[in-house]
């Protein structure tokens, strides 16, 4: 039983606690019509929800990157979304560009 | 006959699907679970039981966040709490999804077991890829992507758990800087919608604001809260100032006609 014990703890704690939410989503998204107004609607809270939880990852972030500045991941966010925009909004340079400025920066500040 | 073609076509989707395993997104979040299988090592979790976490919960947020609640000893139904608060965001995420990937003839069972393959990352690049892909082919599509991504990422923990138990800081930081800023990027291109895009800056300006007003419910209250302030903002702002211009060409053409 004891070794067992974390298996059962990742399927109800882990498996149904998360599952549950993505079931829901599917009995409502099937009430959905394309073109609705709720579709739009649930489509900005699903936005700003991902959004939300991705800025909290560039403002506070964990492990090592907590003792870094601030202003430091701020202007390598923003200036790698300006890049993004100026490239014709290419994926892979609002990628690798905010990348580049944040390792420069670490390794120089 | 025209079932058998259906179906060539649909496993010719779901190969089609597969090979988006050597897109940007995956190969990021693939980067992501070897950051994943390193702190599973550090936290004292099993090779075994990191790699059944990661086919049963996917998710890497609720993973992390599972890991965090059960080393520290809480109770299971802390643990399943604390889980499930996290996994809230899934619900719209996959309500939004659903109706761009079913037909008429999908059936319910088969959205139900595919939403387990949706997280942050199949998310985006399903709203990014769907409009390469036919209606028809969409289910088959986003299944073959699904499964092999949670397959290959399940064998990737396997395989580099213990291998990398640390990384050199700099690189450590790198790594979990790639995901927020290939997100900001993806769902700013993919956004199709203008109420994608108004919903894009409210959440990314008020989560962390939130955070420090409201900690545990900020995500809650950014998504919800912004998400329908911006849905507002949108339709009678943004759509309503376009309509009124349609009008106002529309009326002036009229006129042109009357004079003419």
């Amino acid at each position: 039983m004891q070794e067992y014990w974390p298996y059962i703890v990742i399927i109800v704690a882990g498996w149904l606690a998360t599952d549950i939410w993505r079931w829901l989503g599917v009995l409502a998204g099937n009430r959905l019509q394309e073109g609705s107004e709720a579709l739009n609607w649930v489509r900005a809270v699903a936005t700003a929800l991902v959004m939300a939880v991705t800025a909290k990852l560039v403002v506070f972030p964990t492990g090592t990157l907590e003792s870094s500045p601030l202003w430091l991941r701020l202007v390598a966010a923003a200036l790698g979304f300006a890049a993004f925009l100026l490239a014709g909004q290419r994926v892979i340079v609002g990628v690798l560009v905010p990348l580049a400025i944040l390792g420069a920066g670490l390794l120089w500040l | 006959m025209s079932s058998a073609t259906s179906d060539i076509s649909h496993t010719r989707w779901f190969f089609t699907g597969m090979r988006g395993l050597f897109s940007l997104p995956a190969i990021i979040l693939m980067i992501s679970f070897v950051g994943f299988s390193a702190f599973a090592l550090e936290s004292g979790v099993s090779r075994a039981e990191a790699m059944f976490m990661t086919v049963a919960v996917w998710a890497l947020p609720a993973k992390m966040i599972l890991i965090g609640t059960m080393t520290s000893g809480a109770n299971l139904l802390a643990i399943f709490l604390a889980v499930s608060l996290s996994s809230i965001r899934m619900m719209p995420m996959v309500a939004s999804l659903v109706p761009e990937m079913r037909t008429e003839r999908t059936p319910t069972w088969l959205l139900l077991f595919l939403s387990h393959f949706i997280a942050i990352t199949a998310w985006v690049f399903a709203m990014g890829s769907f409009k390469n892909v036919p209606r028809e082919g969409r289910v088959a599509y986003f299944a073959g992507f699904g499964i092999t991504l949670v397959t290959i990422n399940m064998i990737l923990v396997g395989v580099c758990y213990g291998l990398v138990a640390k990384f050199p800081p700099v690189v450590a930081g790198l790594l979990f800087f790639l995901t927020p800023v290939y997100f900001i990027a993806s769902i700013w291109a993919t956004g199709r919608q203008s109420v994608v895009k108004v919903g894009f800056i409210v959440g990314a300006v008020s989560g962390p604001l939130l955070a420090l007003v409201m900690p545990g419910f900020d995500i809650l209250v950014a998504g919800l809260g912004g998400g329908t302030l911006a849905y507002l903002f949108d339709r009678y702002v943004i759509r309503g100032a376009q309509k009124q211009a349609t009008v106002a060409i529309a009326e002036s053409t009229s006129q042109t006609d009357e004079v003419v």
